[in-house]
């Protein structure tokens, strides 16, 4: 079973990294481009969430190099690079995940509705209920498919009676499209679903606790064609209520799903647009050599 | 194509050869070991359950207010300081008037164990109207004669080479013809502590002296060692001098040899700390010890084979990592911690060596009610039989041995039934 922690090529950790493609070299005449500040419109009007100048070193190595970037209000923003550049790791910068990897530093100020979320009276575990996160391979506790989706209502506290939390569940499942499936098999097991099944768990348990913005680290990657378009099209209702943010390895995902595209390369913010124009008209030359498949 | 197909080919038959051997060398070994599992498994069993008999001798006792000191209506102390022994000799010299001479009646009271004056006492306390009658009472019978009657002493080895005489011979035959002689379970060996008479002899003390130790041990050693385990995986820092130099201690530990655990315990428990001596509490303190860095070791494994995506999903909802650890990590890994606990008592539970300094490797003959009453436990007991020198003490070795294995294959057994219990879901 492997973990998914996004790594940078090469450095010393002890979990296995799942996307094993070889460390991108600098030969190719593609990378001769240079980088010289983001290019588009990184920032909006009135962000949920925030990063300006957000640099991320891994002990020694740097993995984001000064990435400033506005996401907006109940809108889905695509992440999307080649492999290593670095879009995972800033996903993981916004929940403050990479809190539990010792020798990963964080600087630069990230703020959730304008506060900064790395300040020192700041509780993680106050952000993580705002601020939810979806893994990319489904992982359900080994616990009923109530007892999972009900954990963190329990945990903060959400619900005083049993009739609460099974509202909440309840709530949760149906948002996640899984309710009706489900429905008369609560008290099996999480893991005893499928995995677009599995998946979409996950989300009704990210959404169990009402978070204002939900991480989505490559949600569907591990899926079949047909689970992934049920989660896409979750995605879609979804925004009305919470702010999401997806990192993608597919473009065509990223073009069906997003309002707002940001292509990372080599730890860099190259461009962000909207997403129709990243995928028909893009401004860097980068972004144009990634979207007509020269590399990644 | 054809010729690597042929090359193949060739050394296939010298594969399947090759693998044909170490399969048969396998199966060799495996037979080997069971074999000599057998072997002890049957020289124990074949030593030791005679054991589980216990001879006794049916006597008609006159309860003779004269030859007592008391009548029927004395009081209970009074009762209880009655000369039963005289009764019970006197009694005994009817049966066989010829018991001439002191050599002789030295060996008519040996016939019976020293322990019936009390069963007597015992008997007419409760019923003191049996005083001014002849009453039949079973009696122990004496090692010596237990042993005959299991046929471990010769009757054709001359006399001076045994140590029932001839004349003793002759009542015993006797009373065997008038059927006053029987074997029957026997209980005293469950119900009694220790004892230098061996037909009085039993394992209840070292049993429960067993019993509290491990008690001890298992309440000290399994939340300390889970505890530490659960710290230095998950909050202790990682590359830190002092959390490699405590980690590689705790592993050493687990090769240092038991008795040197009995030093310490010597002159911390019960020097500076004044922990009272032979107790089940200070033996229990000493095998913690000895027994903390196996459960540490064993919940530390557990602990890493749990998959990091659960903690992951659990501290992106908002856990703490105290709360991870309490409500995903140690439940998933309580398969391998409560394995590594259970082979560490079974483990502690046959150890001598470390209480051999603290003073429970002891002829201690009251049954323990408490971690503070001196205690001994079954691997001492089972040292101890062995070591003395009567006949029938053998036998009892083999039997203590053989409940002390029964307990072990308990123990054993609950791991394994825990262990499926709590089986990996994910």
């Amino acid at each position: 079973m492997t973990d998914v922690l996004p790594t940078m090529p090469g450095l010393p950790t002890g979990e296995t990294v799942v996307d094993d493609t070889p460390p991108m070299t600098e030969t190719r005449e593609e990378f001769d481009v240079e980088i010289k500040g983001t290019v588009g419109a990184p920032f909006v009007d009135d962000p949920k969430m925030s990063a300006r100048h957000s640099n991320v070193f891994y002990g020694e190595k740097q993995a984001i190099f000064d990435v400033s970037l506005d996401i907006g209000r109940n809108e889905i923003i695509a992440m999307i690079g080649p492999s290593g550049c670095g879009k995972s790791t800033f996903l993981r910068t916004l929940n403050r995940m990479n809190d539990t990897i010792p020798i990963c530093r964080v600087e630069g100020e990230h703020c959730l509705d304008g506060e900064d979320i790395y300040a020192p009276d700041q509780d993680p575990v106050l952000l993580r209920a705002r601020v939810g996160m979806v893994f990319q391979k489904p992982n359900p506790f080994p616990k009923s498919i109530y007892d999972n989706v009900a954990y963190g209502p329990r945990l903060h506290g959400l619900a005083r009676t049993r009739a609460e939390l099974d509202e909440i569940v309840e709530k949760s499942l149906v948002r996640a499209g899984l309710f009706n499936e489900v429905k008369d098999d609560l008290h099996k097991p999480g893991t005893g679903l499928s995995g677009g099944q599995q998946q979409r768990l996950c989300i009704a348990r990210a959404i169990a606790v009402d978070p204002e913005v939900i991480l989505m680290d490559e949600p569907t990657s591990a899926l079949d064609p047909i689970a992934t378009a049920t989660i896409e099209e979750l995605m879609d209702e979804l925004k009305s209520r919470y702010t999401i943010a997806v990192v993608t390895h597919s473009m065509q995902q990223a073009a069906r799903v997003s309002q707002r595209t940001a292509y990372f390369h080599m730890g860099k913010l190259v461009e962000v647009n909207p997403t129709n124009q990243v995928f028909t008209t893009p401004q860097h030359q980068l972004t144009e050599n990634y979207i007509t498949g020269r590399f990644g | 194509m054809t010729a690597t197909r042929d090359r193949i080919e060739a050394t296939l038959r010298k594969r399947y050869r090759r693998e044909r051997l170490f399969r048969f060398f396998g199966l060799v070994s495996l037979g080997i070991s069971f074999l000599f599992l057998l072997i002890l498994l049957f020289t124990i069993f074949r030593t030791g359950l005679p054991a589980f008999q216990q001879t006794w001798i049916k006597i008609d006792v006159d309860l003779d207010p004269a030859v007592l000191g008391v009548d029927r209506h004395a009081s209970q102390d009074e009762l209880f300081g009655a000369n039963y022994a005289k009764a019970i000799k006197v009694s005994l010299r009817k049966i066989f008037p010829d018991a001439k001479g002191r050599k002789k009646k030295r060996g008519l009271k040996n016939l019976v164990s020293n322990s019936a004056p009390w069963q007597l006492r015992d008997a007419v306390m409760k019923h003191p109207d049996l005083i001014g009658t002849t009453h039949a009472f079973w009696f122990l019978a004496k090692d010596d004669v237990d042993v005959f009657m299991k046929g471990q002493i010769d009757r054709n080895l001359p006399e001076s080479d045994r140590r029932l005489k001839d004349f003793q011979l002759a009542w015993i035959d006797k009373l065997l013809a008038e059927g006053r002689l029987e074997k029957r379970f026997n209980t005293t060996l469950f119900t009694a502590g220790d004892s230098r008479e061996p037909e009085q002899a039993g394992v209840a003390g070292a049993i429960m002296g067993s019993f509290f130790t491990m008690l001890v041990t298992l309440l000290l050693s399994f939340p300390i060692g889970v505890a530490a385990a659960a710290y230095l995986e998950e909050f202790a820092p990682q590359n830190n001098r002092w959390v490699d130099f405590i980690e590689v201690n705790i592993n050493n530990l687990a090769a240092v040899p038991s008795i040197i655990f009995g030093l310490l315990g010597l002159a911390v428990f019960i020097n500076f700390f004044g922990v009272p001596r032979s107790t089940p509490l200070v033996g229990g303190l000493v095998l913690t010890l000895m027994t903390l860095p196996t459960i540490i070791i064993a919940s530390r494994a557990a602990i890493k084979s749990v998959p990091p995506s659960i903690k992951q999903a659990a501290i992106g909802l908002g856990a703490s990592p105290v709360q991870t650890l309490f409500h995903h990590t140690l439940p998933l890994a309580m398969p391998g911690i409560l394995t590594g606990t259970i082979i560490g008592m079974a483990q502690a539970l046959g150890e001598t060596a470390p209480l051999l300094m603290i003073g429970m490797v002891a002829f201690v003959v009251d049954i323990p009610h408490g971690i503070l009453d001196p205690a001994t436990v079954m691997p001492v007991q089972v040292y101890l039989w062995s070591d003395s020198p009567e006949r029938a003490f053998v036998e009892r070795t083999s039997a203590a041995i053989i409940i002390l294995l029964g307990f072990l294959v308990v123990m054993n057994s609950a791991a394994i039934l825990l262990r499926r219990r709590f089986e990996r879901k994910w």
